[in-house]
């Protein structure tokens, strides 16, 4: 069922599914929502399957055309939302009708907006998902001139059918701050030994502030520089978070779309949770790491999902 | 002939793995410092031993020159948990590869003529032991052993390991003929003289099928490899299979 037609992608607009698992092993990447947090609540509040295929937008500027009625949901960085030049709330079920024209505006705190549609995103899996790494030009809309890129003008895209949901919202007090403090609970790993006891102390005490050089594959930082006495070492999986540090001794915190094999020292990794506060950051935001033992990780991921279970959407009246 | 063979998980490396903490699902083993191509062929291994846990309990698998970054599903396993998963796989794997490694060759059988009239040094072997020579017997035709080695003489295949209770020292002063066909010990190895040779093994019996015929192709019943079981003879089998005393 065709859904949407595409009027404007605003900055970059990708299509992703929860992510491409399993295929490290032919150096492809992750990929998937650089906020999941955004990106499930969206797909809840659609009343979707999780890690059903929605869109998510760096800083704004999406304009969609309904082709039929539907119903979406829009999360993450707050942002205007407009449907038919009438301003709607995000974090919130909305009722769209063939014709509809659906605006965003440029976030005004955090960098990833999420649009989620009732049934999710009818896409074709590439290597099992359908989650769009430009970089490695799959995933997404398929065919030659759309695989592995963002949406643009005039795509035209398809939808599950769902039968229609009473709209749902988030509970206000569960709505994220994206103007919070960010804190990066770091897991030390890999070469942390190769750090001095004075720049680890340095890296964790210091303030870091997010470069220009900020992407889906990994956020280089400025701040005190830190260095390995590692200078050659053989190149190695690197997962999720993780902190790498080149010689000049400027970290850089790799994300979903990161190369999968890397030979810079590695001081550990940020934990997913702040990794998507993280990915909310944009040029000149200010954070600072904190050291975590890998058992207090897992505490607070499990108190963390606690929290989330406890989340209920009201009904909107 | 060329065979592709599939690298295999060997315990010798297991001591040798160190394991880190990558981040909080994930962690890396390294299986050495430098690269080489067992390293590598190890990694390939304990890759295949963990890739059908991929998907399940672990979510993705990196493994690189001398490492393999294991990811797995936190929503599932703890680090501690998903560590122990991970090197049990590997552990088994190792084991199984022992295991495959013991059931490969092929089993020969040789028969054996034991007794104080073809081996010589029985009794004295019986002394030493404090056992029976009949428990000296039993002791190494019960025994299944390997071809570890061929050499010293054309057909000499060396077999172990042989029974620890049976472990003996070369005799003091070697023999200067070993008939042939004799079967003999020394620490925990056993042997057949494929020929007349000097030699200080003890000897316990001996073998009627010859070793080593320069006129047959394979010149030799075994191989490098192969299972070796000694099947008792009595004195008239033994006549009957051609042997001399």
């Amino acid at each position: 069922m065709n859904t949407f037609k595409v009027i404007n992608p605003g900055v970059m607009s990708l299509l992703q599914d929860a992510g491409r698992f399993g295929q490290h092993n032919i150096g492809l990447t992750v990929g998937g929502p650089m906020d999941p947090f955004a990106f499930t609540w969206a797909n809840r509040l659609c009343q979707n399957e999780v890690g059903a295929t929605s869109i998510e937008i760096t800083i704004g500027g999406l304009q969609l055309e309904a082709m039929t009625d539907t119903q979406i949901a829009i999360t993450g960085a707050e942002t205007q939302v407009k449907v038919n030049n009438q301003e709607l709330p995000m974090w919130q079920t909305l009722n769209i009708k063939a014709g509809d024209k659906i605006k965003l505006g440029f976030a005004s705190q955090g960098a990833r907006i999420y649009l989620a549609v009732a049934g999710g995103f009818d896409v074709e899996a590439q290597f099992g998902s359908t989650a769009t790494v430009v970089r490695e030009g799959i995933g997404g809309l398929t065919g030659a001139a759309s695989s592995g890129k963002g949406l643009a003008k005039e795509d035209i895209l398809a939808s599950h059918d769902v039968t229609t949901i009473s709209p749902l919202a988030m509970p206000k007090l569960a709505i994220p701050n994206y103007d919070a403090e960010c804190v990066l609970h770091t897991v030390l790993g890999y070469q942390e030994a190769s750090f001095s006891r004075v720049d680890k102390a340095s890296f964790f005490s210091c303030e870091y502030t997010v470069s220009e050089r900020a992407d889906r594959m990994g956020y280089r930082m400025l701040g005190p520089a830190i260095h390995s006495s590692t200078n050659a070492m053989l190149s190695e999986g690197i997962c999720h978070g993780a902190i790498q540090v080149p010689a000049d001794g400027q970290p850089i915190v790799l994300l979903n779309d990161r190369q999968t094999i890397g030979g810079y020292p590695k001081i550990g990794s940020v934990m997913a949770r702040d990794t998507a506060k993280l990915a909310q950051l944009t040029q000149g935001k200010k954070l600072r790491f904190e050291p975590v033992s890998i058992e207090d990780a897992h505490g607070i991921n499990q108190i963390q999902k606690y929290k989330e279970s406890q989340i209920t959407l009201v009904k909107v009246v | 002939m060329n065979t592709v063979t599939t690298p295999k998980v060997s315990a010798q490396m297991l001591p040798h793995l160190r394991l880190k903490v990558a981040g909080e699902q994930a962690f890396i083993l390294y299986f050495a410092e430098q690269t080489s191509t067992q390293v590598a062929a190890q990694i390939q291994a304990a890759t295949q031993a963990l890739v059908e846990l991929v998907g399940h309990s672990l979510i993705d698998l990196v493994p690189s020159y001398a490492s393999l970054l294991v990811v797995f599903d936190d929503n599932q396993l703890e680090f501690y948990q998903a560590r122990q998963l991970v090197l049990e796989r590997i552990r088994q794997a190792a084991m199984q590869a022992e295991e495959e490694a013991s059931q490969a060759g092929n089993q020969i059988i040789l028969p054996v003529y034991y007794d104080v009239e073809s081996g010589p040094d029985l009794e004295d072997l019986a002394r030493a032991k404090a056992l029976t020579t009949d428990e000296i017997i039993k002791l190494h035709y019960e025994q299944e052993y390997r071809v570890y080695a061929i050499g010293f003489a054309p057909g000499f295949a060396y077999l172990g390991e042989l029974d620890e209770r049976l472990a003996a020292p070369r005799l003091a002063t070697p023999r200067k003929a070993v008939p042939k066909g004799a079967v003999a010990i020394a620490d925990r190895q056993t042997a057949v003289y494929p020929s007349v040779s000097p030699g200080g093994w003890n000897l316990i019996g001996l073998c009627p099928v010859p070793m080593f015929d320069v006129t047959k192709t394979p010149s030799m019943p075994m191989t490098t490899g192969d299972r070796i079981k000694f099947e008792p003879i009595s004195k008239a089998d033994f006549i009957a299979m051609g042997g001399e005393l």
